[in-house]
Order: structure tokens, then sequence, then C-alpha cells
């Protein structure tokens, strides 16, 4: 058997191997910075990217407008805030009181109306509290509490936590009532694992596939109607945002082409969000 | 003792302290050029402490280490660099300025002094322990030195090895550099030495020809240690 | 357990028919980590060896400060960068927030002082056994930075794939900084934490396992090169 330990190929022996390789890792890194496409950015909110909206729409207003549109989502108070340090072009949340707060101090100029979906209360099918088919979604959770029963809430300062503190006639807290601090999808995942109640979106409903045993038990109360606003950031105050690209954007977000196209999202044959531009 | 700035080496009341103890006491001494000199003692005397302190890798705590030309050093380890034989007896060139374009035919001729020809491209680590000792000596041997120190250079080798250092070593006697080495075998002190420096307990207690110390050794200790009674 | 029976066949799935939005984050991930990678052993390989070899006051200091940096949390990495690069922060006017470079920065100080401890370590053992002979031979400890480098070539190559490892795995940095935009700045990891959020495990579960085999295969080849 022949020692071939001190036999090494040439090349790996060479130091300038490992430098030619690094520095063209680092090429390959910085390649990003040159070649860039025209762009704007949006933050909106994880239940809003993740119902599959945004890749249903975005690319027809890119088509029409050589505008690609960057998403970034998270909850909707970071959304607010990425648009307060000026770190995005366009904000598309749900949440009329942070968004006029927003508005009036100056971090955006005029907020226009979108679109709208709704809430719905959904829960393990034993469905402990009783609450099953009814419309009247306070008198609903009124009963949840009563009964103790788990209960799952966003807890993150989201749209839809805000939505759900509204709902209640008071705070909440106990064993039975959980803050998981987490978005939509975690959030049912928690819900599902515990058997307990939640607030959701329909639009993460509809596009959850982990349901187990959850299944949708109050919806149709006006108090669930969940409307969206969209804020271009303001120019005044960020003189860096592609205003002219984001303003392009809104303007076909309410108009007749981007109204059309949320008309025409569905998700399992179901239209997920009304258009409501006026 | 004056110092004479015309001897490779001198010491003047060197001493060396670490732990609370003194490990070397006062040892004072002119090293001619010529001889082979030889350091002997039992286990602990002090002579690879001295050997360091000579070679300036320790800092005596007392007194003066006095030096003038190149030195280099071979230890009983040999301790080779990941790299190719070459590699490492062009390292030792580099360090030392030699220019880029003169050390490849330096890097063969040293090679060839001991030779190791043949294995130029090998990795060093993948020779024998006397072929690394032999290549170590060579590197050592490449720099020119006008001093070269040897500590126990063969304790690890076997006798066929042993022999080949040997040989090497007096080939680099021959080219000139003044060889000081330490050994624990007396036979190899009978046959290396031309000058013998006693050492026990970190005291320099004889130096002079080699014939005088082995045929009549003035102190107690010295005559006990040829005798193979002086364990330490 | 049969998701996992499941998501071995939606990876192999995917990975065969070349899926077109795998190829695109896998690349992604590549191209972000390798970067971090590459800058952080720039940095750290010479800072960890001087941190060994040079003798400077506070030295101790920086050896222990580098160990303890090792365990920074990725999430906090990426809130700082976040900070930084961010447009009411003070680099904003470079606008690298949400691009890859923005994730190539937050991977690389997470993964710096890694390389760089490690080497210390590394470097700190080879001058315990090389000091006498190096010094003997006329080098300073300044010049024995390239020739230890060099001569740990074998653990070190351990030590940048332990750097990669923790960037290609990490999710936290690269999710605030780069905001996990589709076709622009998700990775691997960051569609791992969406499809989770989203409910669908079973593609989550796969896209861990295409993960997982990348990194085997990277480390296997390095391993492979450096024989």
């Amino acid at each position: 058997m022949v020692r071939r330990s001190w036999v090494r190929r040439p090349w790996t022996r060479r130091p300038w191997t490992i430098r030619t390789i690094l520095a063209f890792v680092v090429l390959l890194g910085s390649a990003n910075v040159w070649g860039q496409e025209r762009f704007i950015t949006l933050a909106s909110t994880t239940s809003t990217a993740n119902s599959g909206l945004f890749d249903s729409i975005l690319p027809r207003f890119t088509a029409s407008s050589g505008i690609a549109v960057r998403v970034v989502a998270v909850g909707t108070g970071a959304a607010l805030k990425l648009g307060e340090r000026g770190d995005v072009d366009v904000v598309l949340v749900h949440d009329r009181d942070a968004e006029d707060r927003f508005v009036a101090a100056g971090f955006g100029t005029a907020r226009r109306d979108v679109m709208y979906n709704d809430f719905l209360i959904v829960g393990p099918t034993a469905d402990p509290a009783a609450i099953g088919d009814m419309t009247n979604a306070p008198e609903a959770l009124r009963r949840i509490a009563t009964a103790r029963a788990p209960f799952v809430s966003r807890g993150d300062d989201s749209g839809t936590h805000k939505a759900e503190l509204r709902l209640w006639d008071a705070p909440q807290s106990g064993d039975w009532y959980r803050e998981a601090g987490a978005g939509m999808g975690a959030t049912l995942n928690t819900a599902r694992a515990m058997a307990a109640y939640t607030l959701a979106d329909r639009g993460t409903w509809l596009s959850f596939a982990n349901r187990g045993d959850l299944v949708a038990l109050v919806e149709g109360d006006a108090r669930l109607f969940n409307p969206y606003g969209v804020i271009l950031v303001n120019p005044a105050r960020h003189p860096h945002i592609k205003a002219a690209d984001a303003v392009a954007f809104i303007d076909w977000l309410t108009g007749p082409q981007g109204q059309t196209a949320i008309g025409a999202f569905t998700l399992a044959g179901e239209r997920l969000f009304t258009p409501s531009a006026e | 003792m004056s110092i004479d700035s015309n001897l490779p080496l001198s010491l003047d009341d060197v001493s060396f302290d670490a732990g609370g103890e003194r490990h070397i006491h006062g040892i004072s001494y002119d090293f001619a050029a010529g001889p082979r000199t030889v350091i002997l003692g039992p286990n602990g005397a002090g002579k690879s402490l001295l050997l360091r302190l000579c070679h300036g890798l320790l800092t005596p705590s007392t007194g003066i280490v006095q030096s003038t030309g190149r030195q280099a050093m071979l230890f009983q380890n040999p301790i080779m660099l990941r790299r190719s034989a070459a590699a490492n007896i062009a390292y030792a060139l580099a360090i030392n300025g030699v220019p880029a374009r003169e050390r490849p035919a330096r890097v063969q001729m040293a090679l060839s002094r001991v030779g190791l020809e043949a294995f130029a491209q090998r990795a060093a680590r993948a020779l024998s322990v006397g072929q690394q000792q032999r290549l170590a000596l060579t590197r050592a041997w490449a720099l020119e030195p006008e001093l070269l120190f040897l500590d126990e250079p063969t304790a690890s080798l076997d006798p066929a090895a042993t022999r080949a250092i040997e040989q090497a070593i007096d080939d680099v006697h021959n080219s000139g550099a003044k060889i000081i080495m330490t050994t624990h075998d007396l036979a190899q002190a009978r046959r290396l030495a031309d000058e013998v420096l006693f050492l026990h307990h970190g005291r320099l207690l004889e130096a002079g020809a080699a014939d005088m110390f082995f045929s009549r050794p003035k102190s107690r200790e010295a005559a006990a240690f040829l005798e193979g009674e002086l364990l330490w | 357990m049969d998701e996992l029976g499941e998501a071995f066949a939606t990876a192999l799935g995917l990975i065969v028919a070349f899926d077109a939005d795998l190829v695109e984050i896998v690349g992604l991930s590549l191209q972000v980590s390798l970067s971090a990678m590459g800058l952080a052993a720039v940095v750290g390989l010479p800072l960890g060896a001087l941190v060994a070899l040079i003798r400077f006051p506070g030295r101790t200091a920086a050896a222990a400060l580098l160990d303890a940096l090792m365990g920074l949390p990725p999430v906090v990495i990426g809130l700082l960068v976040y900070l930084m690069l961010s447009r009411a922060g003070p680099f904003g006017v470079f606008g690298l927030l949400f691009t890859p470079t923005a994730m190539i920065i937050a991977q690389w100080l997470l993964i710096t002082p890694i390389i760089a401890a490690l080497t210390r370590q590394v470097i700190e053992d080879l001058w315990v056994e090389y000091a006498e002979q190096l010094r003997s031979l006329g080098s300073t400890r300044l010049r024995a930075v390239p020739t230890l480098l060099w001569d740990g070539r074998h653990s070190l190559v351990t030590v940048i794939l332990a750097g990669f490892g923790r960037a290609l795995a990490e999710v936290g940095a690269v999710m605030i900084v780069g905001g996990n935009i589709d076709h622009a700045t998700r990775v691997m990891t960051t569609a791992i934490a969406l499809e989770t959020s989203k409910g669908n495990l079973v593609l989550a579960l796969a896209l861990g396992l295409v993960l997982l085999t990348l990194s085997l295969t990277i480390s296997g080849s390095a391993r492979m090169v450096s024989r």
C-alpha cells in the first residue's frame, strides 16, 4: 500500500489558490450592488403577504409600468415604523387609527382606501364556549372569557391584534388568554396545538394549510370588518424616497386596474379582498 | 573576566533564576573559535538552560552574554514547518534576508550536503526522525552561522542516524563554524569533543581540553560522572 | 412524523426539477454566506493570529472579548445593523437596507469574532510548539503571523467552515436587514421561517433538508480539498 499522506496536488499548496477563491467569493457578493432593476419598496403586513395577494396583483403593475415592487412583510407596527424612518417608499396596512396618527405626525401624506377583508373567530371543533354560528363577535368573546376557554392572541401590536383588542370589553389576562407575540400563521399554529380560539384574518385563514381541527366559528359581523389603507411616505421628510414611482403605484392600486386585480384574486375559489377605493 | 570582542561567545558571571530558584550560578567562560565544545553533566545540571542563555532564547538574571556573529541552533526534537523539506530551508533563508533569486541554489546545496536531495519536495514531517534531524541541521547550516548550538541532537535517534548526524556536525565544523553542543552520551562526547565544560547543579565545575577531562578530571563530581555514578 | 417522509419526497422533487425559486434562494444563500465567510476570514485570521502572538497592553482582555463575541445573538446583530443602515441611521445615505449587501455585512459581523477567537487558539497552540525554533531562526513574533497561519491551515479550514456554517444557518440577522423580499433578499433560512409561519410545514421541512444537504456537501468538499 502506497503511503499517500505526503502526496498533495500542487495547486492546493499554493496560497494563491485560497486568495483567488476568496476574491471570487467577495466579488460575487458585491455583484449585487450594481445592476439594480427599477423598483420601489412597500412595507405591508405578514397576513397580507401570506395571503398571496401581492404575488397575484403586483406582476400586473410591473408589466404595465416597468416598476418592480419589493415587499417587506412585517407587523403593522413595524411597517409603520419603517415608513416613519424612511426605509420604504409606501406603506399598506390595516389599522385606521394608527394610519391616521401616522399621517397626522407628518410621516406620510394622504391616506387612501384600498380594500377590505374581514376577520373571523376560529376555534376547535369541540367549541367549549359554544360560539359556533354566532354573528355577534363581542358577545362570542364574552362567552369565551366567561368559560375561560383557551384563546391565543397575536399579542404583537399588529392590525389584527388591535382589532382583537377592540372587540373585548376590557383587556384580558389569565391562564386561558395566551399572547403569542407572533405573526398570523404562527398564532394559528399555536391555536391548533393548544385547541384554542383565536381571531384570524380571512386571507391567512383561507391559505393556512395546517388547520388540524380548527374551524371557522364566527363571521359576518360588521365589527369584524378589516379595512386597508395605502400611504405614501412623506417625501418632504424623506427626500430620497422614490416618490414619482411610488405615486404611480398608489394611483394604479386605487385606480380601475388595481381594483379589478384585487377583486379578481381568489383563494380556494373565494374572493379574499373587496376593493374599496373611491 | 574581561570580555574579548574577538571571541564568538563570552559569558561573564551569568546566572538564571526561575520559579524562585537559581538554576545557573555565576558562570563565566570565554569560548574560543576553533575547538568543538561539548557541555557535559548529569540530568538537571542546567546544560540545556545554559545553551539557551548563550543563544539568546533566555535572558540571564544577572551577568552578561556577549557574542559576535550569526548563530543557529539544533534542538533535540527537530521542528519542521508543514511544508516541503526544500521549503523549510528556503523559509530559514528568507527570514534572514537572502534574496529570492539566491535561495534555490542555496537550498539545493544545503540538501546535498546532508544527502537529502531526493527528498526536496517531500513533506518535511513525513521524513523519518533521523532525516528530519539532518534536515534541521542543514537548515541551520544554510544560514552560514559562526556559532552552531546543538542540544542533545542525537538523543532521539538510532545508531545509524546518530552516525549520520555526527558526520554532518563534523562537516559543519570543518566549514568553519564553532560547535557548542550538549550531550549525555559519554561515548559521543569522547568522539566529538575538543573541549569539555562540565556542569553540575548549575555550576561550571570544570572546563578545558577534552583529553585532559576524560583522563584526569579535576573534580570529585566529574570523576564520579565519568564512572557513571553521578546521576543528578 | 410522516411529515418527514413527505418532506424528503418534496425535497427530492424540488432538487431534481431544478425548481426555479429553489435555485434562486439557494444561490442567494450561498452568495451571502460565502461572501461573509470570505470577508470574515480576511479580517478574522490575521486578527486572531495577532492577538495570539503580539504582546500588547490589554491583550488578555482582547482575547476574552473575542471569545465573548462568539456568542452574540444574530437577531441582536441584525437589529444593530438595521439601525445603522436605516435611512434614519448614520449610514442610511448608502441605501443598503433590504439588499444582499446588508445581509453580508450583518453575517460578516456575526462570524468574524468566531473566526478570530478560534484562530487565536490555534495559533497560540502552534506558537507553543514552534516558538523556540522560529526565534532561533531569527523570526520575530510579527513575522511568525503568516508562517503560523499557513502552517495551521488544516485546523484553520475547520475554523472557517465553522464560521460559514454559522452564517448559512442563521435567520435572525438576515431577516431584519434583508426583509425576506421575494426574488431579492429571500434566502433558505428566511424561506423556511416564512413557510413555517404560513403553516406549510412539509415545504418548510423540505427546504430544511435541502439546506442540510448543502451544508454537508460544502463541508465534505472543503475537507477533500484540504487533504
